[in-house]
């Protein structure tokens, strides 16, 4: 059966609900309207007022008040609409999500999943397309979930809700629609597992979240056009990062690039390519590269494909590498 | 708004002398802990001097269930509310940053980023509202605090969820050394219940039974289900803000002086003394348990190991990380390298 990412992570909402009476989805038009991309479509209605709610626009107080109804043995799932909206709530998340389990020597852990659709290519107005993942990876205490694929977004959301420790859970927007043939419930390599979601020899590319369907897409055009077998790799969680897959793939091609929507500089690429460097040195054939979006605030609507790494984008790079 | 209101519930004569027992020992841990921060036991506190009415009066209103969200300027409260005062001063010894397990107490961790902790009260009382538990989460914050966004997202939230939750402001004239005119135009912060809708109540922080009786009456109308409420304790903080503040850079010794007039301790020990509920002998009482509570304070502040490094990365995550592994093992190459040329 066809699923879309959303209609995915709805199941995967519901699914968790069902199964365990402390989940609470709540959010601003999470409740009635189903959000405003429709992944909470239904549960207030099937679950109840009290499960699945609306709540005022404050975004520091929805993960302020998770925070409470963690502590008090919850399992709150709290939406941010947008990317561009999420950082009121940074204090909360960095001050006190990422901080409580250290913070009370390990008696008060909070099991909270923070959902934000993230990234560009809708044509939204500004504060709509934003990649925020490196201020929540940069966050000692907090795990960073992406999924890629509408599988890993069922399997990935039902693991973070039933998860011991507060995940944030990053959804590629764009991505939202994409459609994958298959049975719910699936099952997926857990939170912590990269995978190697086209084999290749050539080069590794290195992608998560929206990306790993522009790195699929580019490495296809390789095969197709220019016969490069080129080898991607979908992170999925960012923090912890699996270094053990990335390693693996790097070492056995001997290059290596990082693709992300984000800005370039103290992005998340760097990590991976720095990380990489120290591990794989003497088996790369190549600096490692990162394919990123410029160095700018995000772009308006009309010009945010020249912004948005696409494929053409991705083989620029894997010519680079492969000259080496 | 105008006046503080007197909110006067019936205590009994043995609840009366709890709560003189209660200021009087808070003081004696105030004065301790700042001996001890001056001592270098304590990297730094921040004394409850003066504020003693405010927060015990508060807490004692609590039942056994209910939860506590304090900020750092509430360690006597928390004192008051059962926590025991070495595990309380971890954070301001520096040997962890909560020294308490706030399950064992419902109490959470001593917050320091100002009114966040007001929103993980309204948190827990909207989920014990989903549970049906009949339990209040009370919380604490200063006047400073209330200019704060999380403030009003925690004020507006309550109302908006009816969340059994008793907001107590401890307005002590100042944000370190921010007086309150500089900190909003309105008349009193109790104002603002009105623009949340909930029931704003001002009163004598000084005075011990007008707290008691507006948060117990608070917290009786939160448990029957009638939402939430804002108290302004009106108060003073007799000391400065932190040992590592100096209050002569911003208000002036006639001030304190007329405040310390008012000591919410020595009025009450007369009233008390009048009523003949306590005597010379009950009052020794108190100072002998003061003495020991404060030798205690000594003996496990002074000298305190620091506690094992290694331990920073224990509870980061429930399940340790590969990282978080390499990193401890780099620090225990460290460790072990100091111990031999030790």
């Amino acid at each position: 059966m066809e699923v879309t990412m959303a209609g995915a992570l709805n199941a995967a909402l519901r699914d968790s609900m069902r199964e365990d009476d402390s989940v609470v989805v709540y959010g601003e038009d999470v409740g009635k309207l189903g959000g405003v991309f429709r992944v909470s479509d239904g549960l207030q209605a099937e679950m109840g007022i009290d499960r699945c709610f609306d709540t005022p626009v404050a975004e520091s107080g929805i993960v302020g008040t998770a925070i409470g109804m963690a502590i008090y043995g919850m399992r709150p799932v709290v939406e941010m609409q947008f990317d561009g909206f999420s950082y009121p709530a940074l204090d909360q998340v960095i001050s006190h999500v990422a901080k409580y389990r250290s913070r009370t020597r390990g008696r008060v852990g909070l099991p909270l999943v923070i959902r934000i659709p993230y990234g560009g290519g809708i044509g939204a107005v500004e504060h709509h397309s934003e990649s925020p993942e490196a201020y929540y990876a940069h966050t000692a205490g907090l795990t960073v979930v992406t999924p890629g694929t509408p599988s890993d977004a069922y399997a990935l959301l039902r693991e973070s809700i039933a998860f011991d420790d507060p995940v944030i859970f990053l959804e590629p927007k764009r991505r939202y629609w994409l459609k994958e043939d298959l049975d719910l419930p699936v099952t997926a390599p857990p939170i912590g597992r990269a995978v190697v979601r086209r084999a290749g020899t050539a080069a590794t590319v290195i992608a998560y979240g929206p990306m790993v369907t522009t790195a699929l897409e580019a490495a296809n055009r390789a095969a197709d056009e220019s016969g490069i077998d080129l080898e991607v790799v979908d992170v999925r969680t960012l923090s912890p990062l699996d270094m053990h897959t990335l390693v693996s793939s790097a070492t056995k091609t001997g290059r290596a690039l990082v693709v992300h929507e984000a800005a370039r500089f103290a992005g998340y690429g760097a990590e991976i390519a720095a990380e990489l460097t120290e591990r794989a040195f003497g088996y790369l054939a190549a600096p490692v590269l990162r394919v990123t979006g410029w160095d700018v605030p995000y772009p308006s609507a009309k010009i945010e494909r020249h912004f948005l790494p696409d494929a053409d984008r991705i083989l620029d790079a894997v010519a680079r590498l492969l000259e080496y | 708004m105008g006046d503080p209101v007197a909110h006067d519930i019936a205590l009994s004569d043995e609840q009366l002398r709890s709560l003189y027992r209660l200021m009087a020992l808070s003081r004696r841990v105030d004065r301790q802990a700042i001996n001890l921060t001056r001592q270098g036991a304590l990297g730094v506190f921040a004394s409850s001097q003066g504020q003693e009415a405010a927060q015990v009066g508060a807490v004692f209103a609590l039942e056994a269930d209910d939860w506590l969200f304090p900020t750092y300027r509430e360690t006597v409260g928390t004192f008051a509310r059962g926590v025991d005062i070495v595990e309380l001063l971890a954070l301001f010894s520096g040997s962890w940053h909560c020294g308490f397990d706030p399950y064992q107490y419902r109490v959470a961790p001593l917050t320091t980023p100002l009114a966040t902790q007001a929103l993980h009260a309204v948190g827990l009382a909207m989920a014990a509202r989903i549970r049906h538990d009949p339990i209040v989460a009370l919380t604490f914050f200063g006047d400073g605090a209330a200019s704060e966004g999380d403030a009003h997202e925690a004020l507006n939230m309550a109302g908006v969820f009816g969340a059994p939750v008793v907001f107590v402001v401890q307005n002590n004239g100042y944000a370190i050394s921010v007086p309150y005119r500089l900190q909003t135009k309105a008349s009193s912060i109790a104002l603002r219940a009105a623009g949340v809708g909930m029931p704003g109540i001002r009163v004598d922080g000084n005075d011990v039974v007008s707290v008691y009786g507006a948060v117990r009456t608070a917290l009786d109308r939160a448990r029957r289900g009638d939402g939430p409420t804002l108290i302004e304790a009106v108060t003073y903080r007799l000391e400065a803000h932190t040992t590592a503040d100096d209050t002569t850079r911003y208000r002036s010794d006639d001030e304190a002086t007329s405040w310390r007039g008012r000591d919410p301790i020595e009025r009450f020990s007369g009233s008390l003394r009048e009523a003949g509920l306590i005597d010379d002998g009950f009052v020794a009482g108190v100072d002998a348990e003061g003495d020991a509570i404060t030798a205690r304070m000594r003996d496990s502040l002074f000298d305190a190991p620091a506690g094992d490094p290694r331990e920073m990365f224990d509870h980061v995550y429930a399940t340790q990380t590969p990282l978080l592994e390499a990193e401890l093992a780099i620090l225990q190459q460290e460790l072990t390298a100091a111990e031999e040329t030790a």
